[in-house]
């Protein structure tokens, strides 16, 4: 078994990686790091098959989703196809009463947080504004500006601190996600700024998929992304994204390491989009086949299945349960989104103010006047 | 709900109003999954899989490959329960569809039905899949849909014809017609508005159409202009290896300053050692043409000029000098041109090379080359002598930075040995990169190419 990131596989890219799982299914034991980190998971057979069943779901769920963006039922969909283990581990690392910031794309996080998948589908249909309480799942709103979830994790991971919640195994800690295009906005430079002044306890984690929509990584940075943390003071560190395991294993050290009052880290999972950004643009136009091609060998799913199998842990009943099941949630899924109503027009001014304004009522006044007009109305 | 169901095409991106298909990928009579692949629809900003909305059997495909169809219009019908017997026809159920609802809005309007039985939007985003109705306003005086509109009745559909420039702020929307018969007239040069439609609401037909090309207009009052026909056209949809093919050269030609050499010369011993070769016993099961020699003497030029076998990374700022030659030889094919090479070909005896060649030629006539033979190309050579011309100038396989054209081998006039002789002659044409290969290095491998034709023989015992 291999040990220290020199002997990490050949499909390390420059500077290696940690990684406790190879493409084909093979488990590393353990990887220390030059600063003396040993990382290393400790999983029942249950705990690995949990783990498969969380990636192939997020992973069906998903595809339902493009099919009905697809098929007009969704404006636009973001698709996490490819960053499922870099998302499941490190959703499945936080404790309960961590907090995460997630972009857009973050589906399979929100899943590992025990929330309704349907629950981002009023917003990608444009049926609501795709707000859920971040505080009783201990997970904010999708954020759609490129960046900015980084300040606010931070903001809050301060304000932690000075509710006195760090220090010990039960303190709290945040996450933040973004992707390797935000690296290059301002917000996340100010983030990583405020949070290694004020060593806040958080986790920044960069899913670098390759890709800032059509911009390849080469256009955001001269180093290796997880080596800027070391300008702002703090610990950066390297994993396979498409390794479950391994996004697991890191992501809960670096957390305990925040509630424990050891400050931020970055977290870089070297991963790769196999779909578009979004169901607007077209990757073939961008990307070139050969190189889609090599990733897919790099499959996170595959090498767990290969592991859980050459392992004998589970056996075919067991994956084509989890297929089944997770059809099944699928196209309940489908069901229940395309049953979703329509907003009345008017409810577009509930949420601008909590207590409305003077303007606001007056405009809401107009337009429902305006509806009013029409025969056949209620008033 | 109707048992069948349309499937209009969504607004695949964010805005937009039209989709072209690239190809169907189920037919009439097809039955289907939910989520399977039945259509490749391409969009202003990408070209995707729509997959199938419900289970079923496919009834109606409205629109063929290289349509362009409005979002909102309906592609393919599908039966969701074909277990429960057989369907009315097509035209009951075309006409129920777009039989005017009671309250619904006159067309044209946002809200109403536009051409092609969509629903008229505001800004692309229109996959409506149902007619909104809407209702009247208070204190005007109810009216029936047919005249609602402010603008004058004459606007109505029904009496488009007699009333030629109605109002210029709404012109031709008033006509109703199906995209593909909107097509077809612009393709025939037929004046929708010309026309008296006689499908459901007045809206024109195909029919409509054919007739008004076959009858001569009733009003010859405009002047003669001669129209070609469509019919004497034939429109090809642009794709698969011929999309990939103009995709290739369009971005080679455009980014590799190509320069392009001939050399004409004698080829006679080059013929007979091709003869000599078939009589031997190591060649006897295989197939010797002078295109095996052509792709010896490259490779032995390439040996003496490495730096023609090279490609131009504007990336890195950088020349990438090959070690390995992948020699791709273009081949013309069913599917169109495609350029599978010969890995390593540098490497191969000349016996090893002639069966690499053979396979080459079989694998790609049978349409079966698969990506990996034509990617990594590092050289090529393009035989157009089999078509029987004397050369061409070959564009640049992207990522390449030679290419060498092998005319048709004729017999010639030719001066030898002090005397005018008929010996067999042919014409090379080399295009090469210009940024990479100067006239001096390119002219050398040429000439050297030359040279090994001239002499097999010899340049073998003096270069290897």
């Amino acid at each position: 078994m291999a040990n220290g990131e020199s002997e990490v596989g050949a499909d390390a890219p420059a500077g290696g990686f940690v990684q406790l799982l190879t493409p084909d299914g093979e488990r590393v034991d353990s990887v220390t790091t030059a600063d003396g980190m040993t990382y290393s998971v400790d999983f029942t057979d249950d705990e690995y098959k949990e783990l498969y069943r969380d990636l192939v779901t997020v992973r069906r769920l998903d595809a339902e989703a493009t099919a009905l963006q697809r098929q007009g039922e969704l404006g636009i969909w973001a698709s996490l196809l490819g960053q499922e283990a870099a998302q499941v581990g490190s959703g499945r690392a936080l404790r309960k009463q961590d907090m995460a910031f997630p972009t857009y794309r973050e589906h399979g996080v929100l899943y590992t947080r025990g929330i309704d998948p349907i629950m981002p589908f009023g917003l990608f249909r444009g049926v609501d504004q795709g707000g859920w309480d971040p505080n009783e799942f201990k997970f904010n709103t999708y954020t759609i500006v490129i960046g900015s979830q980084t300040l606010h994790a931070t903001g809050y991971a301060m304000g932690i601190t000075m509710d006195g919640k760090i220090g010990n195994g039960d303190g709290e800690a945040v996450i933040a996600y973004f992707g390797d295009g935000a690296t290059s906005q301002g917000d996340v430079n100010e983030a990583f700024v405020w949070s290694g002044v004020f060593n806040a306890p958080i986790v920044f984690f960069c899913q670098n998929n390759q890709y800032a929509i059509s911009e390849p990584l080469e256009r955001q940075t001269r180093i290796p992304l997880y080596r800027r943390a070391a300008g702002y003071g703090f610990p950066g560190i390297r994993i396979d994204g498409n390794d479950v395991l391994a996004s697991y294993a890191v992501t809960r050290a670096a957390l305990d390491q925040a509630r424990n009052g050891q400050g931020p880290s970055l977290i870089e999972a070297y991963t790769y989009r196999m779909g578009a950004h979004t169901s607007s643009d077209d990757p073939t136009r961008y990307r070139i086949a050969s190189e889609v091609e090599s990733w897919k060998a790099k499959d996170p799913i595959l090498r767990m299945k290969s592991f859980l199998t050459k392992q004998q842990i589970a056996d075919d009943a067991f994956l084509g349960e989890v297929d089944e099941t997770a059809k099944t949630l699928a196209l309940d899924l489908r069901e229940r989104v395309l049953a979703m109503p329509d907003p009345q027009p008017v409810t577009m001014f509930d949420n601008v103010y909590p207590h409305g304004s003077p303007e606001i009522d007056a405009q809401r006044a107009e337009f429902e006047r305006y509806h009013a007009s029409f025969e056949g109305s209620a008033n | 709900m109707s048992r069948i169901k349309e499937f209009t095409l969504p607004d695949l991106g964010e805005g937009l109003t039209e989709g072209e298909i690239l190809a169907w990928l189920v037919k009439v009579g097809d039955t289907i999954e939910l989520n399977q692949p039945i259509v490749e629809v391409e969009t202003a900003k990408a070209a995707v899989e729509i997959p199938a909305k419900w289970a079923g059997v496919v009834t109606q495909i409205f629109h063929e490959a290289g349509t362009t169809v409005e979002v909102g219009a309906p592609i393919v019908a599908i039966d969701t329960d074909p277990s429960a017997g057989p369907i009315p026809s097509a035209e009951s159920l075309a006409a129920v569809e777009i039989a005017p609802a009671e309250g619904a809005v006159e067309p044209g309007l946002i809200g109403g039905p536009a051409p092609g039985g969509r629903t008229a939007v505001l800004v692309g985003y229109g996959p409506k899949t149902t007619t909104a109705k809407r209702r009247p306003r208070l204190g005007t005086p109810s009216e029936s849909p047919a005249n609602v509109v402010s603008p004058p009745p004459s606007a109505a559909a029904a009496n488009v014809v007699a009333s030629a420039p109605v109002q210029p702020d709404v012109p031709a929307a008033r006509v109703l017609a199906k995209p593909p018969v909107r097509k077809l007239a612009r393709d025939l040069g037929v004046d929708l508005t010309s026309l008296v439609g006689s499908g459901p609401m007045g809206s024109v037909t195909r029919d409509d159409v054919h007739q008004a090309v076959a009858a001569p207009p009733a009003v010859a009052a405009g002047p003669a202009v001669a129209v070609f026909d469509a019919s004497r056209e034939q429109r090809i949809p642009v794709k698969g290896v011929r999309k990939l093919t103009a995709e290739n050269m369009t971005a080679s030609a455009f980014t590799a300053p190509h320069v392009t050499e001939f050399l004409t010369l004698d080829v006679t011993r080059s013929m007979k050692a091709v003869e000599k070769l078939k009589g031997r016993r190591e060649f006897a099961d295989l197939r010797v043409s002078p295109l095996l020699l052509v792709a010896k003497a490259v490779l032995l030029a390439v040996q003496r000029h490495p730096m023609v076998n090279s490609s131009w990374s504007g990336g890195t700022n950088e020349i990438v000098v090959k070690e390995y030659i992948n020699l791709g030889i273009a081949a013309a094919t069913e599917r169109g041109l495609i350029v599978p090479n010969i890995k390593d070909a540098g490497r191969l005896s000349l016996r090893e090379l002639a069966e690499a060649l053979n396979t080459l030629v079989r694998v790609a006539k049978s349409g079966k080359t698969p990506p990996a033979d034509m990617s990594g190309g590092t050289l090529s050579i393009t035989n157009v002598g089999v078509f029987g011309v004397d050369t061409g100038t070959p564009i640049l396989p992207p990522g390449e930075s030679a290419i060498l054209a092998f005319g048709a081998v004729k017999p010639m006039p030719w001066v030898h040995k002090g005397k005018i002789k008929i010996r067999q002659v042919t014409t090379l044409g080399l295009s090469f990169d210009h940024r990479i290969i100067d006239g001096e290095l390119g002219s050398k491998f040429l000439r050297d190419i030359g040279e090994f034709l001239t002499d097999p023989e010899g340049a073998l015992l003096s270069w290897t």
